[in-house]
């Protein structure tokens, strides 16, 4: 057990706890309890904001999968992650001013609520919200395995220990707080995210030997390690182009995502959050992928990709300081999750019990079934982790695909485009889905594209095909 | 209406996101490939990192916050985004 690294990233994790339980106090005093837990009343400025987004996205498979990737497969991976920095600018400037204009006249709280309102179809609640649950499992699962992994690696508790720890912290502090806790909390996090991978590449460079000599003794073992292509060369422009899909530009359609760009107090705040988003995300992958390539030279030979992150750091650090350093992807994870947990509770919770089984809950009930729901949904996730596969990031990255592929045109052409109805969106959902889970499980690379490619183009022209097709039939009805 | 005015503000906004993601797509790989599609000993280097790394990657990313942030600054502009209560009525 590693004591001197364990005590400052169990203290950190005490005052993001701290900071939870002084957000609840918020939830227990405000009258609308569903927009302060799930949307923190819409209070966010830009700097907590461009946090809690960049928390959210930079989850376990950037901060524990990304690193060891680009072990071993070198610069080209860290190109193929600097696809991430549009994430900074688009996913406000596009669903901009106009979704949170549009979401507070629905008054929306969640995505799902969003589409409901927009397509006024019970059908379109149900794929919503069956494709949150199905998808997000799998992003939680990664999340849950990454945090016990590094739990296990730091105190040398099993697997399993790791695990309950893990599980038992997050749910505490989700349940009492709420989003507004989250968001919150994420803002301390992205912090610690952002200052601990620019320690952790300062560290491993002078490690290293400076960056010249880290190059050169990459090229002396392997040159396509300094290359776009990968190791192997495997890394074709076609393949590393398509995440800015997968990675950039569709994370627009990520609902957990998604929620945050309606939460923001005022047009002032998201200018804020576009600019410092734009930087945190940026600096934070080009140095953390870094890391996992300069590793290399410091530290070869390391077998298990997701460990290299953990192990780096506790080579080239004081125990102390790594312990510091390591609470950022502990954060990353830790915020991710209790977005995620958030997000399914609301999708069951708000938009299928309030809509469509008790209209007429009491707030007080909503309260109950959402902290219990939460928390079962906190259960399942660790049963599912009991038996983790070797790599997380391929888990994080299908639910990605799932999400995007699903919600990325309802989202887009139900804001810019009149014409749009619940015909399309219903088909493109569909369609989104069955291709790409089609295009995951059964071929691997189509047209040498990511599997995500396909399933947003075509069911680009799904939704407007049957949006168009099917004009009179809404026009007959109303 | 006071909406058309605000949706307007909006749908420009957004077109620019859509310009700059593209600009930041091009950039990125035109150095990365264009650059980097050499055999590694050929390479030249910058700060010790080769040249379509350091143009592609660090460079790209440093032109692409200093360009958001003059775009947000200059061309975004400051409306209020809830609808008055007169109008819901």
């Amino acid at each position: 057990m590693n004591i001197e690294a364990l005590i400052p990233l169990i203290v950190i994790l005490l005052v993001i706890f701290i900071v939870g339980i002084w957000a609840s106090r918020y939830v227990r005093t405000t009258d609308s309890f569903l927009q302060d837990y799930f949307l923190g009343g819409r209070s966010l400025g830009g700097f907590i904001l461009a946090m809690t987004m960049t928390a959210t996205y930079g989850s376990a498979s950037s901060f524990i999968g990304g690193p060891g990737t680009a072990y071993n497969q070198g610069l080209g991976w860290v190109l193929l992650a600097m696809s991430q920095v549009v994430t900074g600018y688009f996913v406000l400037m596009v669903l901009g001013k106009k979704f949170a204009i549009v979401s507070r006249r629905y008054d929306a709280v969640t995505l799902v609520d969003f589409l409901r309102k927009r397509y006024n179809s019970k059908w379109v609640v149900f794929i919503s919200a069956a494709s949150i649950i199905i998808f997000l499992f799998s992003a939680m699962a990664a999340q849950w395995i990454g945090g016990a992994r590094l739990i296990e690696s730091l105190t040398g508790l099993s697997y399993i220990a790791a695990l309950f720890i893990f599980t038992l912290s997050v749910l505490v502090y989700v349940a009492i707080g709420g989003f507004r806790a989250v968001a919150l909390t994420d803002a301390v996090q992205g912090s610690i995210m952002f200052i601990g991978t620019l320690i952790l590449l300062i560290a491993v460079i002078i490690a290293g030997g400076g960056v010249p000599a880290i190059i050169s003794e990459l090229q002396a073992e392997n040159p396509n390690l300094i290359t776009p292509f990968g190791a192997d060369g495997s890394l074709t422009p076609a393949y590393v182009s398509s995440f800015w899909i997968l990675v950039g530009v569709g994370v627009v359609a990520l609902p957990q995502i998604s929620v945050r760009a309606m939460s923001y107090n005022s047009s002032k705040a998201m200018h804020r959050a576009i600019i410092i988003g734009t930087i945190v995300v940026g600096f934070i992958m080009l140095n953390m992928h870094l890391v996992g390539v300069f590793a290399r030279a410091v530290m070869p030979g390391v077998e298990i990709g997701d460990k290299v992150m953990p192990l780096v750091a506790l080579k080239v650090m004081p125990g102390w300081l790594a312990g510091i350093v390591l609470s950022a992807p502990m954060a990353a994870i830790m915020s991710t999750v209790d977005s995620l947990l958030i997000l399914v509770s609301s999708a069951l919770v708000k938009d299928v019990y309030l809509n469509y089984i008790e209209p007429k809950a009491s707030n007080q009930r909503i309260k109950r079934l959402s902290v219990a729901v939460t928390a079962v949904l906190g259960i399942i996730v660790l049963l599912m982790s009991l038996n983790p596969p070797d790599l997380i990031i391929w888990l994080n990255l299908f639910a990605f695909g799932g999400l995007e592929a699903a919600f990325i045109w309802p989202i887009i052409m139900g804001l810019y485009w009149k014409k749009g109805n619940k015909y399309g969106a219903i088909s493109s959902m569909i369609c989104g889905i069955v291709l790409y889970i089609i295009g995951d499980r059964f071929i691997t690379q189509p047209f040498g594209m990511h599997p995500i490619v396909l399933p947003v183009i075509i069911s680009f022209f799904v939704y407007v095909f049957v949006s168009l097709g099917t004009q009179e039939k809404v026009k007959a009805m109303s | 209406m006071k909406d058309d005015k605000r949706f307007k503000i909006a749908n420009r906004e957004a077109l620019i996101g859509v310009g700059l993601a593209i600009f930041n797509f091009i950039w990125w790989f035109v150095f990365a490939y264009g650059m980097g599609d050499k055999d590694p000993s050929k390479y030249t280097y910058i700060l010790g990192m080769p040249a379509w790394f350091f143009y592609s990657c660090v460079l790209g990313f440093v032109v692409m916050a200093v360009l958001v942030a003059i775009v947000v600054k200059f061309f975004f502009e400051d409306i209020p985004l809830d609808d008055g209560k007169e109008e819901e009525q």
